[in-house]
């Protein structure tokens, strides 16, 4: 007789691991399977955790888990060849608590957040692939796995398989992703004494930095670069629409090989030492490739769910929260006995009532708009770098002479149109 | 003056990760001739993040023990002709740190 278990969570990331934790907690027999060594080993972000959907589930979590430096300073570097032109936040208040965000690596945060949904008495079992769901009559009734007899089953499968999304594509949820629908991103991380990190980047002992990087950090095509803060060491990855990387020819490596060369971003890493390199794909098709979420027996979180603010970076919280809000559904799926897609829909209703539903849906149309016009980066960032070089420089010409200037270098008036009119369609998107 | 960069080439960098290697390959080329002769800008070669795939004049090589498991290459390619399964579990990349 094969094992049945309350609920099957396929996946440990930060998406099914909240899932797994809650379920576990609410005295639900959990089965969390992972394909990876440990959790984590199959796992990249950038390295931005937030604090309030983590917290939700474990409240003072960052007391004891393996957390880096929390972000007080938060800076945007439009670049150009060999200039960039810099917006910052840096604010003392997210350096104590209730915290705003911490950088992590996910290998070992991973491993400790699945290791907190075992105590909770979820069971984890690593080196598991999930091959397909199984099916009978139009419900998803359990798993088979590449282990010998290796058929579980469950009321209820939560599918927290990742960007690619197999299980899901394979249930027919969607199909297969377009190369505009998600993000190369390759990363590495660097050694670097805590101390010079912290001269380097204006910090004490216990705050962190973040930068991204918009512009030439691309050559100009749709992406960001970013550099983060750990205790001592660097991330430095370079991330881009697959489309983008197709169109032009690039590779991967080589881009982030001319981030990690460039005269204004080379300063920051001069003398640290390579300790890891990564990639990993991001779903960044927003609220228009989001997949069927719910079917019978069957709930979908996380990347898999293509849950992501590609525009403000945000994605680990989204998967705690539709991992949290999947559970919620289960629970009140088992109180009533009735496991079908009705009676799960309340997942998905609560997730787009909430601020992942509400954040897609704003931003629903701008990746696809920045994408599909790229002199946004290609164009404007050198224009603001070129003005604000004019405006800034000292030359003995009158303040008045600079700006006739600068409004003369945008072009032709019709070009100016242009200009405005692409101000307003981004606003339109963004809005 | 600028030390001298270390660790450029994707041969540097992808000796950086751990894997454990299955003995058999979980990419598969579907039709060997589509590449050949349908495929000359052999996009696979250019977009893949660890070089898994270099194209040896007559047919595609696919260095699988080194894949990161992304999944670029199945979307990316134009003629959909990878398959793309997850290594056996416990098998593939494993990343130590972020």
């Amino acid at each position: 007789m094969a094992e049945k278990f309350d609920v099957i969570v396929v996946g440990a990331g930060p998406a099914g691991t909240s899932c797994a934790y809650t379920l576990a907690k609410a005295g639900v027999n959990v089965l969390l399977l992972e394909r990876g060594e440990y959790p984590g080993s199959k796992n990249v972000m950038g390295g931005v955790l937030y604090r309030k959907m983590m917290e939700d589930i474990i409240p003072g979590f960052y007391k004891e888990a393996p957390v880096e430096r929390p972000i007080v300073e938060q800076r945007f570097m439009m670049l150009d060849k060999e200039s960039a032109l810099t917006f910052s936040y840096k604010g003392l208040e997210w350096g104590r608590e209730p915290y705003n965000n911490f950088t992590v690596l996910r290998a070992k945060f991973d491993q400790w957040f699945a290791d907190q949904a075992v105590r909770q008495g979820a069971l984890l079992v690593n080196e598991t692939v999930v091959l397909e769901c199984i099916v009978e009559d139009g419900r998803v009734v359990g798993v088979r796995t590449d282990r010998p007899d290796g058929d579980v089953y469950a009321d209820v499968v939560v599918l927290a398989d990742g960007v690619n999304s197999l299980l899901a594509k394979s249930l027919g949820f969607h199909k297969e992703f377009r190369p505009d629908e998600v993000a190369l991103a390759v990363m590495e991380v660097l050694k670097l004494d805590k101390k010079t990190i912290e001269d380097r980047f204006n910090l004490e002992a216990d705050q962190g930095c973040t930068i991204e990087i918009f512009g030439d950090a691309t050559k100009g095509i749709l992406g960001t670069a970013w550099l983060y803060t750990n205790k001592d060491s660097l991330n430095i990855g370079v991330g881009t629409m697959l489309s983008g990387l197709i169109k032009h020819k690039l590779k991967p490596y080589e881009l982030l090989e001319y981030v990690k060369q460039h005269p204004l971003i080379r300063p920051y890493i001069q003398g640290s030492e390579q300790q890891e390199y990564l990639a990993h794909l991001i779903p960044e098709g927003g609220y228009r490739s989001m997949p069927k979420i719910v079917g019978s027996g069957v709930l979908v979180v996380g990347d898999a769910a293509q849950l992501v603010n590609a525009i403000h970076r945000e994605g680990s919280n989204m998967a705690m929260t539709s991992g949290v809000l999947a559970a919620e559904a289960i629970l009140a799926a088992k109180e009533a006995g009735d496991f079908s897609e009705k009676a799960l829909d309340s997942y998905r209703v609560n997730l787009m009532n909430s601020f992942v539903g509400q954040d897609l849906q704003k931003y629903k149309d701008a990746t696809h708009h920045f994408e599909k016009f790229p002199h946004y980066f290609e164009e404007y960032i050198p224009l603001l770098t070129r003005a604000a070089s004019q405006m800034f420089t000292v030359d003995g010409s009158s303040k008045w002479d600079k700006q006739k200037k600068i409004w003369r270098d945008l072009g032709s008036p019709g070009k100016k149109f242009k200009i405005a009119r692409d101000i307003y369609n981004a606003w339109k998107v963004m809005k | 003056m600028n030390e001298p960069a270390k660790g450029q080439t994707i041969e540097e960098k992808q000796y950086l990760v751990r894997f454990k290697a299955d003995t058999r390959s979980h990419l598969h080329v579907l039709d060997a001739d589509i590449c050949a002769t349908k495929c000359p800008d052999k996009i696979c070669t250019i977009f893949c993040p660890a070089e898994v795939y270099k194209w040896e004049g007559i047919r595609m090589h696919v260095g699988y023990e080194g894949c990161h498991e992304c999944g670029s290459c199945r979307i990316g390619c134009p003629y959909e002709n990878i398959k793309w399964e997850y290594p056996k579990g416990g098998h593939g990349i494993i990343f130590r740190l972020a």
